[in-house]
């Protein structure tokens, strides 16, 4: 199984729900309407020439600040600057960040056959939501509650949305990029500021 | 007969020297600091010379509260309500520069040291403190404890600068 081949196979059978597709040394990620996506993911899991099952990751890329402003060397403090390169020098396929505010990225593994596909879906700002993959992998339910709790993303079918890692007092969703980064929620105190 | 078996102390002073040498430690360990920890409790630094081997996991029966490792804005609550458990007197160490001053984590999720939320004794800074300054804190404390009036009361926390608030 070369790794065309893999995104042929969803493009052949899936024609309308791929947006797009690019490979990258051996990674190959299909774009994908938000409509298309239980389908496709059902028939990658279920198809045995995929047979992908094991969902590895499931996370959220916020793009809103991205590239809009120069980002800060990450090391300047030290006086090494550290600038990524503007292009990298070789053929890169990326097309580049998506026309939505977040995507979803989902990476695969088939155990069996032991090949990755990464699946995006651009998810919109004014109605954030995607189907859930909870009753495909069992596997996404935290990783969903995860995306929904940093995100705040919602996940249609999910069986028990809740926040995973913050606490339920939490207002806001920290990785959004709008999230002020000197914003605090502190459920205790600082026992200078308590009353009493 | 009185004359050659007789000791005279301040009670004060005899009753720190007991308490220094009886340290009954409670180990809320969150994160990789734990490992120091361990190393220092463990045979090669060995903290039971200083009377301080038995931790209690019970903070009934502790007198000192050793916290380790990195504390969340989620975790702050349950540690604030296991130092209301514990029976006075009791004191406080922040191990490791998580629990000083929150390390390098300055973001939504994590306690910008814990004397925001509780008094601290003693910090060993430190990411992690090397075994050594395990020690070198414990002694300080026991020099702390040793120093204290039995009938005293705690020292009112020093109010401390206010948090940055958007």
């Amino acid at each position: 199984m070369n790794s065309v081949s893999l995104i042929e196979l969803v493009t052949q059978r899936f024609s309308e729900a791929v947006v797009s597709s690019h490979t990258w040394r051996g990674d190959q990620t299909l774009v994908l309407h938000p409509e298309g996506l239980l389908p496709v993911a059902e028939f990658v899991r279920d198809a045995p020439e995929l047979s992908m099952g094991f969902l590895m990751d499931l996370t959220a890329v916020d793009y809103s600040t991205f590239d809009s402003a120069a980002a800060p060397g990450f090391f300047a403090s030290s006086g090494v600057a550290v600038k990524p390169l503007s292009r990298v020098p070789d053929e890169n396929p990326w097309p580049g960040p998506p026309k939505t505010r977040f995507v979803v990225a989902y990476h695969f593994y088939s155990l069996q056959h032991k090949h990755r596909l990464r699946l995006i879906v651009p998810v919109d700002q004014r109605s954030p939501e995607v189907d859930s993959l909870t009753p495909l992998w069992p596997g996404a339910n935290w990783l969903e509650r995860e995306v929904w709790d940093m995100f705040g993303i919602g996940f249609r079918g999910h069986p028990d949305l809740r926040r995973l890692l913050m606490y339920d007092e939490f207002e806001g969703h920290p990785l959004r990029k709008d999230y002020c980064v000197n914003k605090r929620q502190p459920l205790v105190q600082p026992i200078n500021q308590q009353k009493g | 007969m009185i004359n050659e078996s007789f000791l005279t102390s301040r009670l004060d002073a005899a009753v720190g020297w007991a308490r220094k040498y009886s340290i009954f430690q409670y180990p809320f360990v969150t994160a990789c600091c734990g490992m120091e920890y361990m190393a220092t409790a463990c045979s090669h630094y060995d903290v039971d010379r200083f009377g301080a081997g038995l931790p209690r996991f019970s903070p009934r029966q502790a007198d000192v509260l050793f916290v380790v490792g990195t504390i969340s804005q989620k975790m702050a609550p349950v540690l604030t309500k296991i130092h209301a458990q514990m029976a006075e007197p009791k004191w406080v160490v922040a191990f490791g520069v998580c629990t000083c001053t929150g390390g390098f984590y300055d973001n939504y999720a994590t306690v910008m040291g814990i004397d925001t939320i509780m008094p601290v004794d003693v910090y060993i800074p430190g990411c992690p403190p090397r075994p050594e300054m395990v020690l070198d804190g414990l002694m300080k404390l026991q020099n702390k404890i040793q120093d204290e009036h039995t009938t005293g009361n705690r020292p009112a926390p020093e109010p401390r600068p206010e948090t940055f608030e958007v």
